[in-house]
């Protein structure tokens, strides 16, 4: 078993042959194998040596899809997974298939839950065809031959032929139609804890990033953006950097001014002595005490957008004793480790990308519409990515390499951001201010809910997509489909349009509104005086979805030992959410001194995720995803002050560390039926179950985030 | 200047003050290190200077003149694993990937000094940054690597 790089094969090529080899184009698909290979779809093809190429369209950034979507593939086909080899396909060439391979993003958790059924489907059909090229060759029918560990079988005559001897007789068969998937009980390859196939060249350090990126003559690129968000240089003075030692070009494209060099700490030093005119632009003194208003101002304001409307909620309430809360999470950077990078090369017409991108086909765009050049004309090689996180999605950095490249055409240039650049701007977590009102009715149970949501529209602000009656879906995740039985419902949206740049930030929504529901549910079942998990239970109705809450509430309540008596001081809280079509749960236990220190003696966190394709990988998911919540629970916030973002680097936006990882148990539940996402929805109870167990702890309700400004600081259990 | 980086010999003409990651990087295209933050703060560009590990972002090449550097790429011998990459490997450590050469350097600085690690070694030896959340994956790991090389003496 092992992993082929496209982009390490290309770095040998070109290194070992130099620039010439650039323009022989790079090798897809696998050169050299061309005469013993059969493709026999656009995601398989089969060699005579019983090697199996397995093609992936996606990315991966750590979320290990790179293993997990072939392994879907694997299992239908009946292939032996020691002889599979994983090839990543390029946009371009996507492009140049009319799109056979779907879309390439790796985002919203995606990856398996949208293309689980066309990739099965590939394995599927394949087997079909290699099973009638076997039948056809000893005039037996099909449906008395079987496929397992890569050969075919006639059990009755005793007659077997590999996948290899096999391939070009089955690539020339008409595929079938009709193609029937394994029940997911008898899956052998699929639903295994499998070694992901990249480990082994990350720990020797092999692995390719974006940012390793290196060719003949290349030269690297620093970039400085207005450090106000909006604003442009109107001049600089280059003057002391000019003839500094490596220094090639400093150009100032508005923006942004870059200086390139053949080094990038060279650039990255010349740039701090480049004097630049900074034009503010109308943002100077936007502040983070000036943004808090205008989103408090969102909450009261008469124009709203409807998410949803059960019911008569404004009426009930009005003839009702109301308990109010409002709840607010801060602006937050992705803090990829590896930041934002792309090497781009303009030859006349053609333009080369390599680049750290969540989207590959987006940078092909990006690329070429940056250029003015033709989509055909853009080849993308997307690397292994340092993290990704949501913000290797929108493509500016992609954007910012091509207009440096345009002014060096013949030269490949890489641009990297340096950390400054990477925290003050990025495309933030947006804020969001909510304020929750409710009514119970005799039995402690709310009957009337009112969610009004101040925040920025990512789909209006990032994406400048139309809302669909004004609402932006993810500024209401997890209130717009709350699953609970409250008859009269209503959430409503006040659409924040600030001038801090906003984005995907994983998870998203569901980063920050569980926090609101799950802790204000916790609210009102202490003024109910009911225990919180068996007052969720009973606010379930029985129907398919809630029935997976429960489930997963109670798998998750049930692993914590939920209900029994703790150590004196130690509390605990609970939460579940649904998200990214998986459904989710946590507990957390902890003890807050009376100074504030906090300590987490055990958190469990489970996931139902319809079919668990990696079980092992989806642990690292949910583990990955207590480190990525908890960093931010406890310490994440950009603050604004004449109008830029106040942190710049891990000094002042703090990172958790492994001596403050508390211990965590992991539950995956997958119940079938349905396919659900792994990489961002089980962050979404942390905070939630966090913040109730903190409230049971001190008998004080967290209503907003990080806990720093709470006077809570984070110990060792 | 001279460097000697994973047993080879490199002469080198760059600033002094050129901090050794962009040497190893951009000079001589020794990718392992990697840049995160350049104050020193995330340790993905960890390298072992003379056994011991530097954040080489931080640290001026001139400094390391006539020294011994390891980078993650250097330390399996002639192809066979250190204890601590297998270690890695059974218990699929990495996520993305990008901290991890300098994690793993940490860890085998670490054991070098202390066989047997408790996990309060572990906690204040091992300072660098993983976005992704690896920490409790490599505790156990560097625990498994531990006893490995126990297993051994």
């Amino acid at each position: 078993m092992s992993l082929t790089h496209l982009n390490r094969r290309v770095f040998l090529q070109v290194n070992s042959a130099s620039a010439a080899a650039l323009s022989l184009g790079f090798l897809w698909p696998d050169a050299g194998l061309a005469n013993t290979n059969a493709e026999v779809n656009a995601w398989i093809e089969i060699n005579t040596d019983e090697s199996i190429v397995i093609r992936y369209a996606r990315t991966e950034m750590g979320q290990g899809s790179r293993t997990s979507a072939p392994m879907l593939i694997a299992e239908e086909l009946e292939a032996d997974w020691k002889k599979v080899r994983v090839v990543d396909v390029p946009a371009h060439e996507n492009l140049r298939r009319k799109r056979v391979y779907g879309d390439m993003a790796s985002v919203g958790s995606r990856t398996i839950r949208m293309s689980q059924e066309y990739l099965r489907k590939a394995g599927a059909a394949a087997r079909i065809m290699l099973i009638e090229a076997a039948a056809q060759r000893w005039s037996v029918p099909a449906n008395e031959c079987k496929a397992s560990l890569g050969v075919v079988f006639h059990p009755g005559s005793g007659k077997k032929l590999s996948f290899g001897q096999l391939a070009a007789d089955a690539a020339k068969l008409t595929p079938p139609k009709d193609i029937p998937l394994k029940d997911p009980k008898t899956w052998t390859i699929a639903g295994k804890p499998i070694p992901r196939l990249d480990i082994t060249d990350i720990v020797t350090g092999k692995i390719r990033y974006g940012v390793d990126v290196q060719l003949p003559g290349m030269l690297h690129a620093a970039i400085a953006q207005s450090p106000v968000f909006g604003g442009k240089a109107k001049s600089i003075d280059s003057s002391k950097v000019d003839n500094r030692r490596g220094i090639v070009k400093v150009i100032n494209l508005g923006e942004f001014v870059a200086v390139v060099a053949d080094n990038w700490w060279r650039a990255k030093e010349a740039l701090r002595d480049v004097s630049i005119d900074w034009d503010n632009g109308k943002n100077g003194a936007v502040n983070s005490a000036s943004l808090l208003q205008y989103y408090r101002e969102g909450l009261t304001q008469k124009e709203q957008a409807v998410a949803r409307n059960d019911g008569d909620a404004v009426a009930t309430l009005a003839a009702s004793q109301v308990i109010e809360a409002d709840y607010y999470t801060p602006y937050l950077a992705h803090a990829t480790l590896e930041p934002m990078v792309c090497t781009a090369l303009l030859n006349g017409e053609k333009l080369d990308i390599w680049a750290s991108t969540q989207n590959p086909e987006s940078t092909l765009t990006s690329a070429a519409s940056t250029a003015e050049v033709a989509q055909e004309n853009v080849r993308v090689f997307a690397m292994q990515m340092g993290g990704g996180l949501g913000r290797k999605s929108p493509q500016d950095f992609t954007r910012q390499a091509v207009a440096i490249a345009m002014q060096l055409p013949g030269k490949p240039v890489k641009l990297m951001w340096s950390r400054e650049e990477d925290t003050q701007h990025d495309l933030y977590r947006p804020a969001s201010l909510v304020r929750v009102r409710a009514a119970l009715d005799d039995n402690g149970k709310p009957h009337a809910m009112h969610i009004r949501v101040s925040a920025p529209s990512l789909f209006s602000q990032l994406l400048r997509m139309p809302l669909q009656n004004g609402v932006d879906q993810q500024a209401v995740a997890c209130f717009n489909d709350h699953p609970y039985a409250i008859p009269h419902t209503l959430v409503d949206f006040a659409m924040r349009s600030a001038h801090v740049p906003v984005g995907f930030w994983r998870t998203v929504g569901h980063s920050q509104n569980p926090l609101v529901r799950e802790c204000f549910l916790d609210e009102l079942a202490h003024a109910a005086n009911k225990d919180p998990l068996a007052y969720r239970l009973a606010l379930l109705p029985d129907n398919e979805k809630a029935n997976r809450d429960k489930g997963i509430l109670q798998a998750v309540a049930k692993a914590a030992d939920w209900g029994k008596p703790l150590p004196a001081g130690v509390h605990r809280g609970i939460a579940s959410v649904d998200g990214y079509g998986s459904w989710t749960a946590c507990v957390c236990e902890v003890s807050v001194s009376p100074r504030g220190e906090v300590k987490i003696h055990r958190i469990v966190i489970g996931i139902d995720p319809g079919y668990a394709v990696n079980p092992d990988n989806i642990q690292a998911q949910l583990q990955g995803s207590v480190v990525h919540g908890l960093t931010a629970i406890f310490w994440g916030e950009m603050t604004v002050k004449d109008g830029r973002v106040e942190q710049s680097n891990f000094h002042d936006y703090r990172m958790m560390r492994m001596n403050e990882m508390p211990k965590v148990e992991t539950v995956i539940a997958p119940s079938g039926g349905f396919w659900g996402g792994v990489g961002e929805p089980a962050q979404a109870p942390l905070a939630p179950a966090l913040g109730n167990a903190l409230f049971a702890a001190t008998g004080k309700r967290i209503r907003s985030l990080p806990l720093k400004n709470h006077g809570l600081t984070l110990v060792k259990a | 200047m001279k460097l000697n980086i994973n047993g080879q010999s490199h002469t080198l003409d760059v600033e002094p003050e050129m901090p050794l990651l962009w040497a190893l990087r951009d000079e001589l295209d020794i990718k392992g290190p990697k840049y995160g933050c350049g104050i020193a703060q995330c340790g993905a560009c960890t390298v072992l200077l003379n056994g011991e590990p530097v954040r080489s972002c931080s640290y001026p090449v001139s400094s390391a003149d006539g020294q011994q550097v390891v980078s993650i790429e250097g330390l399996a011998d002639k192809g066979k694993l250190h204890a601590v990459q297998q270690a890695w490997i059974d218990h699929q450590v990495p996520q993305c990937g990008y901290c991890q050469g300098g994690q793993i350097l940490a860890a085998v600085s670490l054991l070098k000094k202390k066989p047997k690690p408790t996990d309060q070694d572990i906690d204040a030896a091992m300072t660098n940054i993983c976005r992704c959340g690896t920490y409790a994956r490599m505790r156990t790991a560097i625990h498994a690597a531990a006893r490995q090389a126990g297993g051994k003496s």
